[in-house]
């Protein structure tokens, strides 16, 4: 081979099937040495075409289906969607039904931010934190068994309400569950802000400065650790949240400490407010009754998923299945931070780097964006069907 | 003299691969669901490592392939590729009703089906998604098959 004068560059693909990454996603990072220069991503290997498949089904199927966009969120994406129909049929919810989506949504949060501490600290080759959080976490998932019967895609949602009731035992179990549950979390924070080696690997890296964040559109706990105040929880509340507030959690660092320590914070939020929930649960009906072929319109219905605000947009045209329906998940809005923050630092931060946004790439394939120095093409859901359409004949 | 040497090396890889299989998860298109439950087996309540099963990276290492979600166009070739790295003999276990039937992804226009139709499969895992108790139990199923 003939050696070469100018420097080369050189490319390290990673996945989509990747010891670091538990779902697939590929990304190729350039680097000079060690340190990354360029970042890009291709997603949408999980891309199943299901808003196309929504049009198909009818508004109640729909409801399942959307359930399943992600699993670790799954009851926001069906309360999402449920508060939508309802928005577009006219009615609401009982009071208690609404609490009850309440308490099932912060019950989420609660298992999805503290998967997401184990998988963290696992990319940050963390291994003890991880089972410890795993284990902790399986607290929540027990709660939510008992009161929904299934540990994953809960299916607390109807059209029109719940169709699960939390007994007195219940809510004792989960009383019970949340004093465990915030004892083991303040041992969390001190060793995401105490312990050196984990601070090597977190504080000063992955920095998304506040301008970055805003104009980035960061959102969830990934901007909120940069200082952007944004949480649907707060600006809009939906559900009981008008009743329920909820504090908002912010931090200036914009580091991965400071998103560690946003997701924490956050945890001792959502405690709070379960126990609150159980305490004061109004009491009444569970549904309302919602006729089966929805009123024409179009309606917005925005909610606070786990990793940010998640938005849907749905169009009925008066039959019994809807016209379109659009998804736009939380972590598509920070994919773009990542690829930014990875400039400049070295290839082995990349994963914790990529784990501080907590991607989930189920929720987010339903889009593909090409994204190099040169050339950047974006593809919207149409160019993209037919692109499948083609590319697969 | 030659047949038994083999028939004896034979007794120690098979005995060698039931107490101590190793596996590779990958998703072709799951909700993500299956998937949290597959690594929750790993985690002390569960811990499948007591059985000798051990998630690891590469496929060229594994003798399991643990398959979630339904097998959308992208991620076909993917997983035919991941299956083809593996050495013989293997084993293929479809975690989920996605990858048993499509699930509620059916019919989806990105959606081939479900994984039989990709690659030969022979455990089933029902459930959406199944409880770590369930996979533990379909992969301990597959290993007992396994015994002479
Ligand atoms: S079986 Fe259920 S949980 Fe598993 S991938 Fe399919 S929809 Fe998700």
């Amino acid at each position: 081979m003939e050696p070469k004068t100018a420097p080369e560059k050189f490319i390290v693909p990673i996945g989509p099937q990747h010891p670091a990454l538990k779902e697939p996603g590929h990304f190729e990072f350039t680097v000079e040495g060690e340190v990354v220069t360029n970042a890009t991503a291709r997603l949408g290997f999980v891309h199943r075409g299901m808003e196309k498949g929504a049009e198909n089904r009818t508004w109640i199927q729909d409801l399942y289906l959307m359930e399943r966009v992600c699993g670790i969120c799954s009851h926001v994406h069906a309360l999402a969607f449920a508060l939508g129909v309802e928005k577009l049929a006219g009615v609401q919810a009982p009071p208690r039904a609404q609490a009850i989506r309440e308490l099932v949504s912060e019950l989420e949060r609660i298992h999805s931010h503290l998967l997401w501490l184990g998988v963290a600290a696992h990319e940050g080759g963390f291994d003890t934190l991880f089972m410890f959080s795993w284990r902790d976490r399986e607290t929540v998932m027990d709660l939510l068994e008992t009161i929904s019967g299934n540990r994953v895609n809960y299916s607390a949602n109807v059209l029109g309400g719940v169709k699960i009731d939390i007994s007195e035992k219940q809510a004792d179990a989960i009383r019970k569950g949340m004093d465990f549950l915030e004892e083991r979390t303040k041992h969390y924070l001190k060793v995401v802000t105490e312990d050196e080696t984990f601070l090597g690997r977190t504080r000063n890296i992955g920095v998304m400065t506040f301008e970055q964040a805003d104009f980035l559109g960061a959102i969830g706990p990934t901007g909120r650790a940069s200082g952007v105040k944004r949480d649907v929880r707060v600006d809009s509340p939906y559900t009981a949240y008008n009743d329920f507030p909820v504090k908002l959690v912010t931090h200036t660092h914009g580091d991965l400490e400071a998103r560690f320590i946003v997701r924490i914070q956050e945890l001792y939020e959502s405690y709070r407010l379960v126990r609150e929930l159980v305490d004061k649960m109004p009491t009444g009906d569970l549904t309302v009754r919602v006729p089966r072929r929805i009123p024409e319109g179009e309606v917005i219905s925005r909610v606070e998923a786990p990793r940010g605000e998640l938005l849907y947009f749905l169009k009925s045209n008066g039959s019994d299945t809807p016209e379109r329906v659009k998804v736009r998940t939380p972590s598509l809005c920070n994919w773009s931070s990542v690829l930014v923050t990875a400039v400049g630092h070295n290839l082995a931060d990349m994963p914790m780097i990529l784990a501080g946004i907590d991607p989930c790439f189920s929720c987010n394939d339903r889009i593909v964006t090409v994204n190099r120095k040169t050339d950047s093409t974006q593809m919207d859901w149409e160019d993209l069907r037919q692109y499948g359409i083609e590319y697969y004949k | 003299m030659e047949n038994m040497m083999q028939g004896v090396m034979n007794k120690v890889k098979t005995w060698a691969r039931i107490n101590s299989p190793w596996a590779i998860h990958y998703n072709s298109g799951s909700c993500n669901g299956c998937d949290i439950e597959i690594l929750a087996t790993l985690t002390p309540r569960f811990d499948v490592e007591r059985f000798g099963i051990k998630l690891q990276g590469s496929p060229r290492h594994a003798d399991v392939l643990i398959c979630t979600g339904p097998v959308t166009l992208q991620s076909r070739d993917r997983l035919v590729r991941i299956y083809n790295q593996m050495p013989e003999p293997k084993f293929v276990v479809a975690v989920g009703s996605c990858g048993i039937s499509g699930g509620v992804f059916q019919g989806c226009y990105n959606v081939v089906g479900d994984i039989s139709e990709v690659i030969p499969v022979n455990v089933y895992i029902p459930g959406c998604p199944p409880r770590p108790e369930a996979i533990i139990h379909g992969v301990v199923e597959l290993l007992k098959s396994l015994q002479p």
